[in-house]
């Protein structure tokens, strides 16, 4: 099976509102796949069709081969989930929480969840009512990462960690997509995080994919920045395909480059003769604000987006 | 700064979002004395009458129910019949009223907002203790004003009110304290709660043996004030001296400690859960335990001292004919303790469908606040989910009805010799009633399945089931309406007929209104907030 998840126009309305409006989404087996989006894009509405436990209004998902609903016992028993807002039941300790969830899983790996403990640094004595938000997540992420599954769907897990803490969640990640055929759908608003974990992307805005694909295709629908210091003038660098903000100052030129005519361009810099050169990749940063901004500008309803 | 500042704007606040619950405690608790005076001001015309009820109670187990009946009157009466229940409700209002303002707020996070804004450091405290203030003084004047226009005299219904209100305020200074103590809310209720029961124990060992014991109980000092029977004022002093112990106690903990801490250690679970949680039922049984082991020492000692109590009715020589014809119509037709015991197990079936619904909305709570999304995920599927949940709500209450049943027939055995035959019959008394309890659960499923925020309705199917039966012979309402509350329908054990069809009808209703909620439930798109 080469796609773990396949989504396809999928539309969920709740009253007037419309969380999804033809969505796409397809994560293939064994990939980190990144679910980028602002707040409200429709992100947990779709891990929540995933999960069988909301209903689509039109459209389909298939997940791990199955109907997300019809089979939703068999499939759960392959995947594990950590909701975007963890709550745990008062007077249960975190440990028992973990036990149970994967017990109901169908078992979980013991010397696993012992290290996943001792890396999170997550004492399982404590109450659920004692724990902070971010030591809810963990709760959630050790029980889900200890269990022997295919399908991992983290919706925003570490919107409560701190910088620690979240660099040792993606350790854990990046040791997750050694192993063979385990698949990770991470829904996120953090970018910096999607740029480090994930094979593919999907960016996701008023409920449709507006975006897919793996990073560097994306990178090729952006920019690089150039700063040079040039050992004599460069005429016609201005007149270039793909050169645009041209500013020379003291001699230093800048400019930004469309990534598709870098090798051109660098070309021509070349025969003139270079002292010096830093160039700064596109981030995914600014495609995504390229991309709201490139949306705002055909004059499309704009709600959300500001910043 | 001081530390009072924004108290007032505190407070303001505390009333908005209690208007309707405190409204409704306040009426509640204002109407019930002066009902119950009315009650018995038709009921027992002569003194004759009065006498002949007056002898009945001094039975030790209703003594123990209710606290020794001090004045043979109206007054002296209706402060007997309603004097604890009012007591005890109106301690109950006051601490769940201090807590929801203080530490409440504080759990959800709610107080560190307004905390950092311009509030004072016992500015909360002050504001949750003012409201509660308000509300029992409320209280007071209006049952003083009740009884008044009951034709009672001024005195004694002036006693009845200043007694409920500092009852009242009590136990708000109560809660002042124990919120101080636990980090959660529902312990510091539970603490606070655990006080207000230890004085009705404490007062009704003491009432029936050493009468020290009584004299230590704040519920006992209510009586102790005696209402109608010759007002000791100076039993208020205790109240006020006792009231400013624990608030003063509250305020210097609140002086001492940090926002969100306790002064109680929080208590560490296992690191590792037993082997035996494993499946949703073992996760129910978790959730549900606590609940259901309360109310079934409740519902044992009711049972217990009700059954105690149905002895001395036989005693009785000259039956008022109205109370014997008040005790047929809610019991049964055959013999006045048979009337009196049915009647009693009529009622503990409706106290038994409070915990029926409790346990049924459990499930509406598990999905409100999102615990259920992360179980779901799992293997397990909704319906398995609903059910490990409704096996509390089903045989849950069914244990509550046998303890009861048990509990009465070693009771009323105990007295006349007969511990064997009548833990049969009193058991039986108790089950018939669980089909009727039964449909509830289902109501509240159906509602769950359906309508899931119009699930606390259940609440009110209960009490407009409990107000029909009740009242409805009462006010001459017509027969199919009362018929319309499935504990119509339950056969009047001991005493009555047995019939098995009403019974088999109740559960087939049960389970059609539960099978429609479960299939609504597997429907429907969850959670719903």
């Amino acid at each position: 099976m080469a796609e773990a998840i396949h989504v396809d126009a999928l539309v969920k309305t709740f009253g007037p509102t419309r969380a999804l409006d033809g969505l796409d989404l397809a994560v293939r087996t064994g990939e980190v796949h990144g679910f980028l989006g602002p707040n409200g894009a429709g992100k947990s509405t779709t891990i929540r069709i995933l999960l069988g436990l909301l209903r689509a209004d039109s459209g389909s998902a298939r997940l791990l081969g199955g109907d997300p609903r019809r089979d939703a016992t068999e499939l759960h028993r392959r995947l594990a989930y950590v909701p975007g807002d963890v709550t745990l039941w008062p007077n249960l300790s975190g440990g028992e929480v973990i036990d149970l969830l994967g017990r109901l899983r169908g078992g979980l790996n013991v010397k696993r969840r012992d290290e996943l403990l001792e890396r999170f640094d997550l004492d399982p004595r404590k109450k659920g009512r004692a724990y902070s938000k971010g030591n809810r997540q963990k709760v959630a992420l050790v029980a889900a990462l200890a269990s022997d599954v295919d399908l991992l769907i983290l919706d925003e897990p570490t919107s409560g960690l701190d910088p620690l803490m979240e660099e040792v969640f993606r350790q854990v990640i990046r040791e997750e997509q050694q192993r063979d055929g385990r698949t990770v759908l991470l829904s996120s608003h953090i970018l910096a995080e999607v740029e480090a974990l994930c094979d593919r992307l999907t960016i996701i805005r008023d409920g449709r994919a507006v975006e897919t694909g793996t990073l560097a295709d994306m990178r090729h629908l952006t920019r690089t920045s150039i700063e040079v210091d040039l050992a004599g003038p460069a005429p016609g660098l201005d007149t270039l395909p793909g050169v645009h903000d041209l500013r020379t100052h003291n001699g230093t030129v800048r400019f930004d480059v469309d990534t598709s005519a870098l090798d051109a361009v660098l070309r021509q810099l070349t025969t003139v003769g270079i002292l010096s050169l830093t160039s700064q990749p596109p981030t995914l940063e600014e495609l995504f604000l390229r991309h709201y901004d490139r949306t705002q500008a055909d004059g499309k309803p704009q709600t959300k987006v500001t910043r | 700064m001081n530390s009072l500042t924004g108290t007032r704007a505190l407070a303001r606040l505390a009333l908005r979002l209690d208007r309707v619950r405190l409204t409704v405690w306040v009426l509640g608790l204002a109407v019930m004395p002066m009902g119950t005076a009315a009650n018995y001001l038709s009921l027992y015309p002569t003194d004759q009458d009065l006498r002949a009820v007056s002898a009945v109670l001094a039975n030790p187990s209703l003594v123990a129910l209710s606290g020794p009946l001090f004045g043979v009157s109206i007054g002296g009466l209706t402060v007997w019949k309603i004097g604890v229940t009012e007591f005890i409700l109106v301690g109950l209002m006051s601490l769940l009223t201090v807590v929801r303002h203080t530490r409440t707020e504080e759990e959800s996070g709610r107080l560190e907002l307004i905390g950092a804004t311009v509030v004072g450091r016992y500015a909360p405290l002050t504001a949750a203790l003012l409201v509660t203030t308000l509300a029992n003084l409320a209280i007071a004047v209006l049952i003083a004003l009740g009884l008044l226009a009951t034709g009672l005299p001024a005195a004694g219904s002036l006693a009845f009110g200043l007694a409920t209100g500092l009852a009242g305020m009590l136990f708000a200074a109560v809660a002042a304290a124990s919120a101080q103590l636990t980090q959660s809310a529902r312990a510091a209720s539970a603490l606070a709660g655990a006080v207000l029961g230890g004085t009705y124990l404490l007062r009704a060992v003491g009432d029936t043996g050493p009468t020290w014991l009584s004299w230590l109980s704040p519920t006992g000092w209510a009586l102790h004030l005696r209402p109608y029977a010759g007002e000791r004022w100076w039993v208020a002093g205790l109240f006020v001296g006792i009231a400013a112990v624990f608030a003063t106690a509250g305020y210097a903990l609140v002086a001492r400690r940090d926002v969100g801490a306790g002064l109680l250690p929080q208590r560490l679970g296992p690191a590792e859960s037993s082997p035996a949680l494993r499946s949703p039922l073992a996760l129910a049984w978790r959730l549900h335990r606590g609940l259901l082991l309360g109310w079934t020492i409740g519902l044992a000692l009711t049972g217990a001292v009700m059954g105690g109590a149905a002895a001395g009715i036989g005693d009785l020589q000259s039956p008022n004919q109205q109370l014997t014809d008040i005790l047929t119509r809610m019991g049964g037709n055959s013999g006045l303790t048979d009337a009196f015991l049915a009647a009693i197990f009529g009622i503990t079936g409706m106290v038994a469908a409070a915990y029926t619904v409790q346990a049924t909305l459990r499930l509406r709570q598990e999905e409100s606040s999102g615990r259920v999304e992360a179980l779901l995920a799992t293997p397990v599927g909704r319906v398995r989910w609903a059910a490990s949940h409704l096996t509390f709500a089903l045989l849950g209450t069914a244990l509550l009805l046998a303890v009861a049943g048990v509990a009465g027939g070693v009771g009323y055995g105990m007295q006349i010799h007969d511990v064997g035959g009548q833990i049969g019959r009193l058991l039986g008394a108790a089950l018939v009633q669980l089909p009727a309890t039964w449909v509830l659960a289902g109501f509240g499923t159906a509602l769950i399945g359906l309508a899931p925020r119009f699930s606390a309705l259940a609440w009110a199917a209960l009490i407009v089931s409990v107000l029909l039966v009740e009242l409805g012979a009462l006010f001459g309402l017509s027969r199919w309406i009362v018929d319309a509350t499935p504990f119509a329908h339950v056969p009047k054990l001991p005493g009555s007929a047995f019939t098995v069809t009403p019974m088999l009808w109740l559960t087939a209703v049960a389970l059609a209104l539960g099978a429609v909620g479960l299939a609504g439930l597997h429907r429907r798109d969850m959670p719903v907030a």
